[in-house]
């Protein structure tokens, strides 16, 4: 039987099936955790950096110094740190911190990028630093922050497999299974859904992002 | 209304071997229309951003109708104050009407008031509202943004506008043409304007007086005809080209030059000539006519004469500098 045929059938399985949808609520719990706290951290950080050369050479750096780190490395090294160990904290922990380049690098550019003369219109009119940011930069710079969002949710999404083996679960469950039960089927009820959430994100983010941008023609 | 008062302004930026604005004094009187001209790097800018405090001075007061600009907090001061500069910068992701809305919000104007209020001014700068309301500034020329950057700047109606080189960035053609709208619209609303600019047709054009600074001085503050017909000194007159009597002529207005009616003053059938148009229309409609003087007319009232010996006291005034 055909390899597809056969995960689809290992899947519809009652039992299968609750351990899916568990699965997938449990990567999707963790894809958007991590995300949210990521971009907790990284907006005010990157509106810090956009405004200070020296907060942006030492965080831009330190982020992608982080970057270069493969995400399982990232997920080992945090099992070693005592308080941590096989948990879902520890994959939630690891992937923040890949969430966080991304979505800090954009946030900066964002920020960053927006015109000088638009900044001093708005402090010309007599608009207070708080609105100018909220009204003015903040919306300008969404557009940019989303593209963050894409890049970062594709790469949390996919990285998320990997919390399996530390305690994380989600749907690398079913890769796990699958590898160590040499099963081709199982571990596809696990790496296709991860393939259609990716697939998902970048689209659903594209669109996102072209509705927050202002008009150029 | 309001006037402005410069007294002693000195501003030192940090590692700058001398200062930007140098103990500058001067006043503009409420509905004036003032023109900062000098070379880049006289202090022009600077100096008019001290103004809404976007700069702080290092030394000296500026009093804004008697007030002391200090003594306002920097948010009030500015949403009193129209700000246009040469870069536009109208919010990319607001249309139109909401550009126009941002004073007038921040001063907690009710929708309906503010809605009528950007129409009328759409209408003031000859944008069709229903047209151009939901426009993104993307959407329009050069030329339309900075019209519709002065709308913005108006759009709270404050008694005193500051315009940092508005037309600067902006084409020949379309910088003549928002000229021309920039005198209808002062002959309207008399805002007290300070205008930044370092084309000297422009400050010769617009303004009722010239500020023209140097290496953060005032060299001389006085009226576009007595400026090209008196210059103040050799850089004076190099600066708007005091020697070249015909381009001269072209840039001053008639009731720049023109004398007061004479009590018994009557019409006699002499060619008229409107108070706006440039003494080079008039030198050539004396000359066609034959008449020894014109009627100048402003809004069809008769507001002054104009005669040959005016515009060649103009040419000989400045033969003596």
């Amino acid at each position: 039987m055909d390899v597809f045929a056969k995960a689809v059938q290992y899947a519809m399985e009652p039992r299968n099936l609750d351990k899916l949808v568990d699965a997938l609520t449990r990567h999707l719990y963790l894809v958007a955790v991590a995300l949210l706290i990521g971009l907790v951290i990284a907006i005010p950080v990157g509106v810090l950096t956009s405004r200070s050369r020296v907060a942006a050479a030492i965080a831009i750096n330190t982020f992608n110094g982080l970057r270069v780190i493969p995400s399982l490395a990232i997920l080992f090294v945090f099992i070693a740190i005592p308080g941590f160990g096989l948990s879902a904290k520890t994959a939630l922990v690891a992937l923040t911190i890949l969430a966080l380049p991304p979505l800090l690098i954009n946030t900066d550019a964002g920020f960053r990028n927006i015109d000088p003369a638009i900044r001093e219109a708005a402090r010309g009119m007599g608009m207070a630093p708080r609105q100018i940011l909220l009204q003015v930069e903040f919306p300008l710079a969404l557009p940019v922050i989303i593209a963050g969002v894409r890049t970062a949710m594709v790469e949390v999404i996919a990285s998320a497999t990997l919390a399996a083996f530390i305690g994380g679960h989600g749907l690398g469950d079913f890769i796990t299974l699958g590898f160590s039960l040499n099963r081709t089927d199982i571990l596809l009820v696990g790496a296709v859904p991860v393939a259609l959430l990716a697939l998902l994100a970048e689209f659903s983010m594209t669109l996102l992002q072209r509705r927050f941008q202002p008009p150029t023609h | 209304m309001s006037s402005i008062r410069f007294e002693h302004i000195v501003k030192r930026f940090p590692n700058a071997p001398r200062p930007s604005v140098d103990d500058v004094s001067f006043e503009v009187p409420s509905g004036q229309f003032v023109v900062l001209l000098g070379p880049s790097g006289c202090g022009k800018t600077t100096l008019l951003k001290m103004v809404n405090r976007l700069y702080e001075p290092s030394a000296g007061k500026i009093f804004i109708d008697g007030q002391d600009s200090q003594a306002i907090r920097e948010t009030e001061l500015r949403k009193g104050i129209g700000y246009v500069i040469q870069q536009i910068g109208l919010f990319p992701h607001m249309t139109v009407a909401e550009n126009i809305s941002v004073v007038p919000r921040l001063l907690h104007w009710d929708a309906e008031r503010i809605s009528q209020r950007v129409d009328e001014l759409l209408r003031l700068i000859e944008l069709e509202p229903a047209e151009y309301r939901e426009r993104y500034p993307s959407q329009m020329s050069g030329g339309q943004q900075q019209r519709v950057g002065l709308a913005r700047a108006l759009a709270a109606d404050p008694g005193l506008m500051l315009m940092d080189e508005p037309f600067g960035a902006i084409d020949a053609i379309t910088r003549a043409s928002l000229q021309d709208e920039m005198l209808r619209l002062q002959r309207q609303l008399h805002k007290t304007i300070l205008f930044v600019t370092h084309d000297v047709d422009e400050a010769l054009r617009l303004a009722d007086k010239i500020v023209i600074m140097r290496r953060g001085k005032v060299v001389q503050f006085d009226t576009p005809f007595h400026i090209l017909t008196q210059p103040a000194d050799d850089f004076v007159a190099d600066l708007v080209g005091a020697d070249d009597m015909v381009r001269q002529l072209g840039l001053l207005r008639v009731e720049q030059a023109m004398a007061p009616l004479p009590s018994a003053w009557r019409q006699n059938g002499h060619p008229t000539i409107g108070s706006a148009d440039n003494l080079r229309e008039a030198l050539s409609l004396l000359l066609r006519t034959g008449a020894d003087h014109l009627t100048v007319l402003d809004a069809a009232q008769p507001v002054g004469l104009v005669s040959l010996e005016h515009i060649r006291d103009l040419t000989s005034g400045a033969e003596e500098s």
